[in-house]
């Protein structure tokens, strides 16, 4: 059992599996609690979650410096805010399964008296929670504020947020870009949950961004790619590498390409499941195409 | 009655921003953050003395908001520092998200409220932040009258935790809030005691309060004026004590009376004493260009107009 206070990120072993393996199985076991969670409560977002499973699941276990306790000021450890708050599936599941509360309380997901709201809140004081988000657009900000708090208190931890491609096209993001590039906010990692997909169709056919990367180029960020953003080895290698360029004078952009709902084969390359929860049946289609890993809640 | 001597008119921006600069001196937590108007807030002492605490984020006042609520994470204490009308109407969705929700430790220090801004006209004029404030679960929202007054609120916001926003304005008004009074969130001033008719005033108005009272005793008629500087929390004791007495108010603030001070009181009155009220405030309306003078005088917002009302009121006891 985790436990918060294993450090994972210098702990190459898990129950005595080697890391790969174990991160694996966490990614079937994750997707399991992204399906069960929205199944019960006819509502949520499985497609961005399950596309992001691979992500956050190496960001919580390999890349990121984390303390054995949840305080809100997060001194001499690394950050991460969720922009893209509608993913809240994967993220508390990530978050219950690396320690920060219960792996049960994901059953109280979207119910009455929950903490665990339908967007990630601070309200109901759920550890591993430090900003609201749901309305888009406002996490790149708040980690700007954040990482500008870290130098300050000469705190040399890193800042790391996930926004979707789609909610680039929230003007505030732009300010943000703008301001990270223009004051050297260099301890900062944004990573860009990029699978071309928004709730009203393709990116391009709802909105076209053209390419990302010279956009952020030209914001002078600098910008890694990560071409397979659904497979645990190439996201740890890349963000290794983002790592490695921060305290450069330039913030980092991580074009992450993934695929919405990855892990299940009707929910993948379509932005059909992007808000929709799978009925009984599709459930069980869904689950036995990743069967249980490391216990259900 | 109670006399009050104007010092000298100053600005009540000129309070906030020498309240910052002390703050910088004496709190090192304190940062502060401009979208491109430091002169206009009177940051500039506080940029030129804390440069490294100082943040200048651009012409781009959603991203101060969520930058602000950031970097309270890690101890800080942020002051932003725009117009009330890009603090507010223009952020909504950011205040209420980041740091109304997230119970972020927020300053948002807004100058130019209201009609007395004057010449830039009725897109600069916003009338409606105290209701956008106020409706904003654990909000603190202030709206203090002078420039000592706007300095000692300025320090006190400081030392609480929570979201705060402290409403200022641009034209220098009467200064006569005593240098050393302490500025106590939540807890009115009773300027003048009175047994006729009840005065709460805030802001701008409050000098005009003051100056309605002296003729309003000229023509035989006691005011009991009190300077309601906190509209959240609201002091229900002030307003209750006051009435029991007076048996009629008026309120007086450069707000519409849709969402201002006015509604708050009318509703601690209609819960607790039903009491006859009249509105001194703009009327469901925008501003338009003006000197300020001209701009209280047409919209009803001096001490000609509290005078008026009050007459109104106490015919209706």
């Amino acid at each position: 059992m985790l436990r918060i206070g294993d450090v994972l990120f210098l702990t190459p072993k898990y129950n005595n599996m080697p890391e790969l393996d174990y991160l694996q199985k966490l990614v079937i076991q994750t997707r399991r609690d992204i399906l069960r969670q929205v199944h019960k409560v006819n509502s949520g977002h499985p497609g961005g979650s399950l596309g992001c499973t691979e992500f956050l699941i190496v960001l919580y276990h390999v890349i990121m410096e984390r303390k054995n306790t949840f305080d809100m000021d997060g001194i001499e450890e690394d950050l991460f805010f969720l922009s893209n708050g509608h993913i809240s599936p994967v993220f508390y599941s990530v978050l219950a399964r690396a320690g920060y509360f219960p792996v049960e309380e994901l059953n109280t997901f979207r119910l009455l008296n929950t903490r665990l709201q339908g967007h990630p809140t601070t309200h109901e004081g759920l550890p591993g929670v430090r900003i609201a988000s749901g309305s888009l657009g406002q996490g790149i900000s708040v980690s700007i504020g954040a990482a500008q708090t870290k130098k300050l208190n000469n705190d040399s931890h890193l800042v790391y947020t996930l926004c979707g491609d789609g909610e680039l096209q929230e003007g505030q993001i732009w300010e943000a870009i703008m301001y990270a590039s223009g004051n050297n906010v260099d301890n900062l990692i944004v990573t860009v949950d990029y699978n071309k997909q928004q709730i009203d169709g393709s990116l391009n056919d709802v909105l076209p961004m053209g390419d990302l990367r010279k956009k952020f180029e030209a914001f002078d960020w600098k910008v890694i790619e990560i071409k397979e953003g659904n497979n645990l080895e190439a996201i740890s290698a890349g963000m290794k590498k983002a790592k490695g360029e921060t305290g450069k004078g330039k913030p980092v952009c991580v074009l992450l390409h993934t695929v919405m709902g990855n892990g299940v084969d009707f929910m993948m390359h379509t932005n059909a499941w992007h808000g929709k929860a799978p009925n009984d049946e599709q459930l069980e289609l869904a689950l036995a195409q990743n069967p249980e890993t490391l216990g259900d809640y | 009655m109670k006399k009050y001597i104007d010092t000298g008119k100053k600005d009540t921006r000129s309070g906030f921003g020498d309240g910052l600069e002390e703050l910088g001196k004496t709190n090192k937590n304190v940062v502060a953050l401009c979208a491109d108007l430091t002169g206009s807030l009177k940051m500039g002492a506080f940029k030129k003395n804390h440069p490294d605490r100082f943040f200048q984020v651009g012409i781009a006042e959603a991203n101060m908001m969520c930058m602000a609520a950031g970097m309270t994470i890690g101890g800080k204490i942020p002051f932003t520092g725009t117009f009330a009308n890009f603090s507010t109407g223009r952020v909504y969705d950011q205040i209420r998200q980041s740091i109304a929700y997230s119970d972020k430790n927020v300053k948002i220090c807004a100058s130019h409220a209201g009609i007395t801004l004057g010449e830039d006209g009725a897109t600069h004029q916003i009338l409606e932040d105290i209701g956008l404030m106020k409706m904003l679960p654990g909000m603190t929202v202030i709206n203090t009258c002078d420039y000592n007054q706007t300095k000692a609120a300025t320090l006190a916001i400081a030392k609480h935790k929570g979201p705060v926003y402290l409403r200022f304005g641009r034209p220098k008004v009467a200064n006569f809030t005593p240098e050393d009074q302490n500025f106590e969130i939540g807890k009115a001033v009773h300027l003048i005691e009175g047994n006729d008719v009840t005065i709460v005033a805030t802001g701008h108005l409050v000098w005009e309060a003051i100056k309605a009272a002296e003729t309003l005793n000229n023509k035989g008629i006691s005011a009991d004026v009190i300077n309601m500087h906190t509209i959240k929390p609201l002091d229900k004791n002030a307003i209750l004590d006051s009435v029991s007495k007076t048996r009629c108010i008026v309120t007086a603030e450069e707000h519409n009376y849709l969402g201002g001070l006015g509604e708050s009181v009318a509703r601690i009155l209609t819960e607790n004493l039903p009491t006859p009220q009249e509105f001194v405030a703009t009327h469901d309306t925008f501003g338009e260009s003006g000197t300020p003078e001209q701009l209280m005088e047409k919209y009803g917002l001096n001490a000609k107009a509290i005078v008026s009302a009050c007459e109104k009121v106490l015919s209706r006891k």
